[in-house]
Order: structure tokens, then sequence, then C-alpha cells
């Protein structure tokens, strides 16, 4: 994809973050244009939704140094609700269940605060409903899920499937997904990949975080970033992915601490 | 602020003011000549002062109880002041001799009493400390034959329906609180629905605590004849005081065959500050018998203040396929503490009972759920369904749930479910990374998790309750 000289969504910068006093995130820099998707793989717990957890503004990680800037904002400035307002997405590597919340409320409301940020119209019930039904073909989710509690007793798939209802209703500027290929069946897999892609357009940006190279077989990054203990040590192009698929972490992980022994 | 569920701030509590008015107040203290001071006061037939004295002397052999999971100082009873009234002609016979102070003070609370502004379809007895001071559309209800005034006023011109069923669901003895209240009671609503009549409107008291050093002792008693309907609410605030009151009130229900009646209550006695001073003690009797075939009874309560609560609205079950329900909202914050729940006596064959509780706590409170169910042995084929759910707001609050269950027939059935909940940082993460602040997910789950309850409740009410929690929570979390 042609990104040259486009507008920068997402730039973070020497980000430093910790939870309950342990230091997670060390040094997390990362530039993302719109238009643009952008893989992050690496290790379990090298900080993957910590990152994501940070940048959407969960109150219990602590940033301790760095910047990012959204749009041209700043980005930790900014409460979550007024986050996700401007346009950041998070579809979580858990998706919490909200027992006696109506899935179908709780979309209309989301999607009624982000329209009064943009200053436009919120939708009554009926306009909302005929939305709906289009995006819940995105997902091929049936409109049954909307009557039942968020996510309360939805298998894991239906969490991952929900979340991406979530973001096509939303319209995110920047989606983070994190971890939504993990769990799926093999058609779920390409239901969601493809809600990504009809989402994708020259106006935003996704950061995708995955396990599995299979996934950017369906969505195709333009950089795959690896992360371990809370920074990136490299990036590449999607070869990357297709290497770390056959290699494994442990010679870049080698390749690492060789250098900081230096 | 890592740690984003925060100590509790509450939304002051709008009901806190004080009336300024002339009072006739008996000295504090109680002994049989406080008790015939009152009985004279309110110029009451011989069958009343017995009563009253009866239950004192029982009342001086009882102890106050210690099993509710609450705690507070002990009471002196001989502080308490047990009678105090505004001052006024003895008979109103219209609204116009009402002091005006009393009639701004009710207005203030949103019950206008007025003529012009009153609720169109409540009927509503109001209460200033000891005395009724009004009852509006009492014309109306006369012409179906509905009863509704206050219990003082029901001794004159009723003594003999009163001295019938007073005490018959609570016995004077029946318990510390029961046995006080029944010896110093001053006055409360008397409700009778004859025999076929469905009641044309809602009928509804208000208590109103003014005084500060005045213990209220309120006394309804509902009677409704074969074939008869009546949906009764209660409504209770208090103003904001450093010390804390006594409310000690007795409901006693009485449904004969194919009777029904509904009783709902929205509780919002001032419950003290966020430090946990002052505030009332709430300890309340509400019994309801359901005495004939098919008859029903049904409770529906929402909670939401005093310092500490003590209240198990109950029903007993003689009638075969009599009903009855517990449907009930107790939210605790700050330094509240609950123990409330219910009890369901299945006597009659084929009686049935639901009782679905839920309780929210929030801050430093304690909420807990205590609930009796009894198959008596003849209570061939009865059932009982229950649901117990807790929700916690923050780490700080405590939830309990105290089941009993006594089964004495084989062919009885009993369900019983129970969850726990909690509002925590994650999911209101979950909600404002969708752009939904805090205060709207707590009242999206709060009104979810009250869903069950409020759709009882009689429609005005169940978004007046809906608001009122909000309100309860503002700034509870976050
Ligand atoms: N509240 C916490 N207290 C202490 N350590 C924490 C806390 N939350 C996260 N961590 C630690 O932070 C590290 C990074 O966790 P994170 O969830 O970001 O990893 P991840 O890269 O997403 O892993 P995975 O691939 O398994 O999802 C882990 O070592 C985790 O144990
Ligand atoms: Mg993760």
């Amino acid at each position: 994809m042609m990104t040259e000289g486009s507008e920068v969504i997402l730039s973070v910068r020497d980000l430093t973050a910790e939870v309950d006093g342990t230091p997670i995130l060390k040094g997390m820099s990362l530039e993302i244009k719109a238009g643009e998707i952008h893989a992050i793989m690496g290790p379990n717990g090298s900080g993957k939704s910590t990152f994501s957890k940070v940048l959407a503004g969960h109150p219990a990680y602590e940033v301790t140094g760095g910047e990012v800037i959204f749009q041209g904002q700043n980005l930790l400035e900014m409460e979550p609700e007024e986050r996700a307002r401007s346009g950041v997405f998070l579809a979580f590597q858990y998706p919490l269940e909200i027992p006696g919340v109506s899935n179908l409320d709780f979309l209309r409301v989301a999607y009624n605060s982000r329209r009064k940020h943009q200053g436009l119209e919120e939708l009554d019930a009926f306009d909302f409903d005929e939305l709906i039904q289009e995006k819940l073909d995105v997902v091929k989710m049936d409109s049954a899920f909307l009557s039942r509690s968020v996510n309360e007793g939805f298998s894991g798939g239906e969490k991952k499937r929900n979340e991406i209802l979530q973001m096509a209703i939303l319209e995110p500027k920047l989606a983070i997904l994190d971890e939504t290929d993990s769990g799926l069946d093999i058609d779920a897999l390409k239901i969601v990949a493809n809600g990504v892609n009809q989402l994708a357009n020259p106006e935003n940006a996704m950061l995708v975080i995955t396990h599995y190279q299979r996934l950017l077989n369906y969505i195709i990054p333009d950089r795959v970033h690896v992360m371990a203990n809370g920074r990136i040590i490299t990036s590449g192009t999607k070869e990357l992915a297709l290497e770390l698929e056959a290699r494994g972490y442990d010679w870049l992980l080698e390749a690492e601490t060789a250098e900081v022994a230096v | 602020m890592s740690a984003a569920v925060k100590t509790l701030v509450n939304q002051p509590y709008k009901y806190g003011f004080v009336t300024t008015i002339e009072t006739d107040t008996i000295p504090r203290g109680l002994n049989e000549d406080v008790i015939r001071l009152i009985s004279s006061k309110k110029n009451e037939p011989e069958f009343m002062l017995e009563f009253r004295l009866r239950a004192y002397r029982h009342w001086l052999k009882m102890t106050e109880p210690t099993w509710p999971h609450v705690t507070y100082p002990a009471i002196d009873y001989q502080d308490i002041i047990y009678y105090s009234a505004p001052k006024q002609k003895a008979k109103k016979n219209s609204l116009d001799e009402v002091d005006p102070a009393l009639l701004e003070t009710f207005e203030k609370l949103g019950i206008p009493l007025s003529e012009q502004k009153r609720l169109t379809n409540v009927a509503v007895d109001a209460i200033f400390d000891s005395v009724s001071i009004a009852t509006t559309f009492r014309e109306k209800l006369a012409k179906e034959g509905v009863i509704f005034c206050s219990i003082s006023e029901a001794l004159h011109e009723y003594p003999e329906l009163v001295q019938k069923y007073l005490g018959s669901v609570v016995p004077i003895a029946d318990n510390y609180f029961a046995a006080l209240n029944s010896a110093v009671f001053s006055d409360g609503s008397f409700v009778y629905i004859p025999k076929g009549v469905k009641c044309p409107m809602e009928l509804s008291t208000y208590f109103r605590i003014n005084s500060g050093d005045t213990g209220q002792f309120e006394r309804t008693l509902i009677v409704a004849e074969e074939g008869s309907h009546v949906s009764y609410l209660e409504g209770c605030t208090a103003p904001m005081y450093d010390s804390n009151q006594l409310h000690a009130a007795v409901v006693e229900l009485v449904a004969l065959d194919n009777a029904e009646i509904k009783y709902s209550t929205v509780q919002n006695w001032y419950a003290g500050d966020e430090n946990g001073k002052g505030g009332i003690y709430n300890f309340v009797t509400k019994r309801g018998l359901c005495q004939g075939v098919n008859s029903k009874i049904s409770w529906t309560q929402v909670e939401t203040g005093s310092a500490i609560t003590w209240k198990y609205p109950s029903c007993v079950l003689v009638g075969d396929n009599s009903v009855g329900e517990f449907y009930s909202v107790a939210l605790t914050n700050n330094y509240q503490q609950a123990d409330t729940g219910t009890k369901m006596v299945h006597i009659g064959k084929n009686t049935r009972s639901t009782i679905i509780s839920k309780g929210i706590s929030a801050g430093h409170s304690k909420n807990s759920y205590r609930g009796l169910v009894k198959m008596s042995p003849k209570a061939e084929g009865a059932r009982n369904y229950s649901q117990c759910d807790s929700m916690l707001i923050g780490d700080n609050a405590q939830a309990n749930t105290f089941p009993y269950i006594q089964v004495q027939n084989h062919t009885a059935k009993l369900e019983h479910e129970a969850s726990t909940s909690k509002i925590g940082e994650d999911q209101l993460f979950y909600f404002t990374q969708r752009g939904i602040s805090q205060e709207d997910a707590v009242s999206m789950m709060i009104s979810g998790f009250c869903k069950d309850v409020f759709n009882q409740l009689p429609m005005e009410f169940a978004v007046e309750a809906d608001r009122l929690l909000s309100l309860k929570l503002e700034g509870s979390v976050g």
C-alpha cells in the first residue's frame, strides 16, 4: 500500500509503563500512518496486551515515560472514554461479560457517544436497528445475540466476533486487535479477517497483535514488529512473520541478549 | 491513581432539610405513664391502652436481638422522645386547615397534597413525625367503600375492625422491636378494601421524620376482604442529623379468599454521612397473612437509605393455593449496614412463593440477605423459588447470604439460585473503552441487575427507583 506522505495516525516514542510498581513496557517506539496495517508478534508475557491497554488508557497501568501522539493529540492526557470517542478502539484479548446489559443497548450507547463527539445527531432505536442489521452481516452474526447480555455465556469465538461487530459499528480511526484470531475456527477466522479488511481504508490504521502467521495470510500487514521484554526488538515486512513461524523467537532473543551484553 | 475504584462520594441527600414548626412533645423516656399519656392524647378506646400496656410489659422482659449481621452502639431507650406532633387543630375538615409549613414540606419532598397539584392516581396519607397530617382522595375512595385513613382515625371510626385485626399477624410479643412498637406507636395508615372491590387508585403513605430526638413508631394495617385488590406504596425521608434516629414500624397485611395485596416500598431515610455519622436505624417488622384460599401478597422493596436496616417482609401462606412474593433491591454505600430478606412460611396446600433479592454494596458497607423458607407438614405440593444476587462495587464492600430452609413435607419443592458479581475496574474499562462514561456504565449495570425487581413496581415509581439508585451511586467509582 502506498503510504508515502500520508498522515501519521499514531506515533509512540520511548514509552515506558508499569503496573503495581513492576515495569512492563521498557521503551516502545512505533509509528503508524493512515492506510497502514501493522502486526505485533512476540512471546507470551512480552507486553503486547499491556501496550494495547496503555494506548486505550486502562487505569491500572501507569505511564512512566515517553509520549504517544494520536492524530496530533497527546493521547496520554485523554481519559479512556475520550480516546474511544476520538476513534481509538481495542478489541480485547479477553472480552468481559457484562450481565444485565443487553448487547443492543451497549452498542447503541457506545455508538451514540461516538456520534455525539463527532457533532452528529444520535440515532434513535429504529435507525440504529437498520445500521446494526447491516453490520451483523459483515460478521455473520445472528441477531439473537443482540438481545443477550454483553458476552454473557458467549463462546470464546462468539466473544471475538462480538468485538469485531463493535468495531464495525464504531468505525475507529485506530483499531487495535489483541489476539482476535486466537481460539477461532477457520471459518470464523475468515469472517473476522474479512471484517477487518472491510473496515480498512486509506484514512484509518490497524494494529494487529497475533501469535499466528496464518491470520496474516488474510490481513496483509505493511509492517511486522517483534516485541520482547517490553519493547520492539525488530521490525520487518510480512516475510518476517513467515520466518518467525519457521524459526521461532529464540534466534532473535539470543541476538538481542548478545547485543545488550556488548 | 492506578486503583480506579476509589472511596465513595455520595450525591448530597436532597431531603435533608428540617421544618421549623411548633410541636406538642412529651418528655424523653418510656414507662407506663408515658404510654398512658400517648393513649390519652390520642383519645383512644380502652382496648388500645390495654394492648399497649400488655406489649410494654412483654417488651420489658425481652432483649434486643443480636443475630443480625450489623453493629451499632447500644440504644438508650430512655433517651428517646416517644411522641411529638405538630401543633394544630385536633380534627381537620379540609386541607385548608393544615399548617402551610407542613404542606410546603411535603411539596418540597415531591408529594403535593393540595387538590390542584396532587398526583392524579395516587391517594396519599402524609405522616409527619408521630402523626398523620392529611389523607387525600378520601371521599372518592369512600364511594367504593374503601377505607383509607390514619390508624388514629380508624380507632375512632372503625374500632371493631382495628381491634379484630391489629396484632393478628404480628403479635405484640413477636420480637423486641414489634413489642416496642405495639406499646408506643403513634400513627400510621389503615386500609380496608371491602369484598369484591378493586381499589381504583394506588394508595400511598409518605413518612417524614422531622424531629432529631423523636423515635418514629408507625403502624400500618391493611385488610383485603374476599376477592378484593389493592396496591399500596410507602415512601420515606428524614433530615440529616449527626445523631441516629430510631424508626421501628410494624406493618400487618391480611388477605382473605382470592384477595390480592401488593405492597411496595421505596425507602430513602437519611443514611448518615460518608463517614457513617448519623442516619436512621430502621428496625421494621412487616408481615402478610394469606389467610384465604388463592390469596396473594407481594412485597416489593427498594431499600436505599438508613444507617442500619433490619427488615424481613414476610408471608404466612395459610390458605390453600395462596401465593407469596418478595422482590427486593437493597443498596448500601459508605458505612451503611443492611440485614434484610424475607420469611416464606408455607402452611396450606399448593402454596407458592418467589423470592428475588438483589443486594448492591458499595463503599465500606455491609449488605446481608437473610431468608427463611419453611414448608410445614401440611404444605402438600408447596413450591418456592429463590434467587439471591449480590453485586459488589469496589473492593471494600461486603455481601453475605444467610439462607435458612426447613422442610417438613417431602412433596414440597425448593429451588435456590445465587450469584455474586462485581463492578470492578475491568468492567468499567470495557465501557469507557467503547466511549461510555463511568456514570452511564454503572447505571446501565445497576438497572440491568435490578430489572426483575423494578418491573414489579408501579410504573412511575420504577422510573423513580432507577433514578434514585443512580443518584446514590454517583461518584462511587472512578
Ligand atoms: N497486574 C499485574 N501485576 C504484575 N504483573 C503484571 C500485571 N499485569 C501484567 N503483568 C505482567 O506483564 C507482562 C506482560 O503481560 P502482557 O499481558 O502484556 O503480555 P502479552 O505479550 O500480551 O502476552 P500473551 O501473548 O500471553 O497475551 C507479563 O509478564 C505479566 O505477567
Ligand atoms: Mg496478550
